[in-house]
């Protein structure tokens, strides 16, 4: 029996991800976000086999070229062909943002979920501690923190790490404590379950929905900042390929090509939209109050 | 009433002072001696220690906190290494630029309302469908990119704008003229997304009772949209903007260093690359106080449009 069972569990779970993700993509605003997205994973983890180029091969005779057949999106200005390294650059973007919001949706949840469980002034000072991190404007914060610690791809990291927290964190609060109230957790709590059990069995899996779209909108953003530190040469430290410094390299040659620029700022437009587009779907998908207008 | 804005300042104050706590204590949390960080490698001990004396840093670090905190409430962010004015001096010089190009661009993002306003009266129609398109892809779209296609296709390809520069702040259309691609820079996301905001809000304000009584009531619809649906329906956006000024500000960073205007970002900027300590600190804390004391004017105003909001408060 059991031996049947195994059979059929997994079958179940993959066809229920195959009708979630049929009706992601019946949309065309969904369809257009998860193609674009998974288009940007594939080429994430496959980059050295699609890359045509070195990215760091120099070949400064045909340096600041068109696109051409030989180079889709033309070289740079030590003749380093561009579409190499902007493939290249998605495994960084992908990379900073998806570790990044991991650790910042793990720590905005612990400490959401504890201040909207725990008493009140425990309440009171993380929502400060919430507030004063969210008052600090992110890039010059980023700036000041480059300043003091030196700028690499960890910075960067923990950088957006300790700017985003907050607002999963918001949201877990409000999430724990309209949950709080309901029958399931007062029967657990009367049955002499533990906070912390309480907290991770009970609250978190039925919470973590809007934290997760959230997230998925969040990563633009990420993306945008990580793009934005090494276009001022404060990322990830040359000549590893980043969107922003190859943005940088671009606004540099502007008026001796603007192929650079032009093919550099693409793949941060496509991600933007790739992004935004799947978590709107996935806000309507989730979100009942909008489903039954 | 009363209570409440006193206890709002009140948590702003003590959020300002969180954050200044924070980023003394981060300075001290630097692998190194800051002096040795600032002077370089080539500075003599005498150098370094007249500049250990004078930043109070042969102190405990308590006292360290309490002449930084006394500096602060005076006005006395400390001197600039290199010209060795006053970091305030400095940093008010550059403000006015930076709160010009903030306060321009925040003007600007209102003509979402209007654009929300029209969507909502006219849901789901052809002007809803496409703006509802373009709005969702230009919000999330980095300044950055923005900044830098603008700055491409209008200045240096067909060269309708200036490339560089504030302009003569004396000559206003000249002015005008260097500041329109910056504004259009930081704000054309957010006229997209003030859009979004308030078409949400009018479309579930249209559905309520007292717009239906009003209607009922024969009102004119001109009258019935602004008095009783737009006045409500604009209180999210008024608290969003507060918000995003912190992101407005963050964006001026960068469309500062693209068009080369002068400001609160490119002096950060360039003290981060010089290694002005207190020239970055002062910089920051400005422009925390200016983000915190617009989320506060944001709340105040609203529960001033909205007296329901002071009871959830409370």
């Amino acid at each position: 029996m059991s031996e049947g069972l195994r059979d059929v569990v997994p079958k179940q779970a993959s066809s229920k991800s195959l009708k979630f993700i049929l009706r992601l993509c019946k949309d065309p605003m969904g369809l257009i976000g998860f193609t674009l997205v998974t288009c940007f994973v594939i080429i994430a983890i496959f980059a050295d086999f699609i890359a045509p180029f070195d990215p760091n091969k120099i070949d400064i005779l045909n340096k600041l070229q068109g696109p051409s057949a030989n180079h889709f999106f033309g070289t740079d200005q030590l003749g380093r062909d561009t579409l190499s390294r902007l493939i290249h650059g998605t495994q960084i973007a992908l990379l900073v943002a998806g570790i990044s919001i991991g650790l910042a949706v793990l720590i905005g949840s612990i400490l959401g979920a504890i201040a909207g469980y725990g008493p009140n002034w425990l309440d009171f000072s993380i929502m400060l501690l919430f507030d004063m991190v969210r008052s600090y404007p992110v890039i010059m914060f980023a700036l000041a923190v480059v300043v003091l610690f030196g700028p690499s791809l960890t910075t960067v990291m923990a950088i957006i790490v300790a700017t985003s927290f907050p607002t999963y964190g918001r949201l877990m609060r409000t999430q724990t404590q309209s949950l709080r109230q309901s029958e399931y957790i007062l029967s657990a709590q009367a049955l002499g379950v533990s906070m912390h059990k309480i907290l991770l069995r009970h609250i978190l899996p039925n919470a973590i929905g809007p934290i997760l779209i959230v997230a998925s909108m969040d990563v633009p953003f990420v993306i945008a900042l990580e793009a934005g530190l090494s276009f001022l040469g404060l990322g990830v430290r040359p000549p590893t390929p980043s969107w922003g410094s190859i943005l940088n390299d671009g606004y540099t040659y502007i008026r001796n090509s603007k192929w650079l620029l032009l093919s550099a700022g693409a793949p941060l437009i496509l991600v933007t939209i790739g992004f935004t587009f799947l978590g709107e779907q996935l806000r309507d998908i989730f979100d009942p109050k909008i489903n039954r207008e | 009433m009363f209570g409440y804005i006193i206890k709002r300042i009140l948590l702003a104050i003590l959020i300002i002072a969180c954050a200044v706590s924070t980023m003394f204590l981060m300075i001290h949390a630097v692998p190194g001696d800051p002096v040795n960080v600032m002077l370089g490698p080539r500075a003599t001990p005498e150098i370094k220690e007249a500049l250990r004396a004078r930043l109070h840093l042969d102190q405990p670090l308590m006292t360290q906190l309490f002449y930084f905190f006394k500096g602060f409430v005076f006005g006395n962010f400390g001197f600039d290494i290199r010209s060795n004015r006053p970091v305030l001096d400095i940093v008010l010089e550059q403000l006015p630029h930076t709160l010009i190009l903030v306060s321009s661009a925040l003007i600007m993002s209102t003509l979402g309302i209007p654009i929300g306003c029209y969507a909502a009266i006219h849901r789901n129609g052809i002007f809803d469908r496409v703006f509802g398109i373009i709005s969702i892809s230009i919000i999330a779209m980095p300044a950055i990119v923005v900044g830098l296609y603008m700055l491409l296709f209008f200045s240096v390809e067909l060269g309708l704008f200036p490339v560089i520069g504030a302009g003569d702040s004396n000559d206003w259309s000249n002015y005008l003229w260097h500041l329109t691609l910056p504004v259009l820079t930081i704000s054309i996301a957010w006229i997209g997304y003030i859009s979004r905001l308030v078409r949400a809000s009018m479309i579930e304000v249209l559905s309520q009772n007292h717009v239906r009584m009003a209607r009922a009531f024969g009102l004119p619809e001109v009258r019935v949209m602004s008095r009783y649906a737009l006045r409500l329906a604009v209180l999210p956006t008024i608290t969003m903007m507060g918000v995003s000024v912190a992101f407005i500000i963050s964006s001026t960073v960068i469309t500062e260093i693209i068009f080369a205007r002068p400001g609160l970002g490119s002096l950060l900027f360039e003290s981060v690359l010089s290694r002005n300590y207190p020239l970055v600190m002062g910089t920051v804390l400005v422009s925390t106080i200016f983000i915190v004391a617009g989320s506060t004017i944001a709340d105040l105003l609203n529960s001033l449009l909205d007296p329901r909001s002071l009871k959830e408060n409370d």
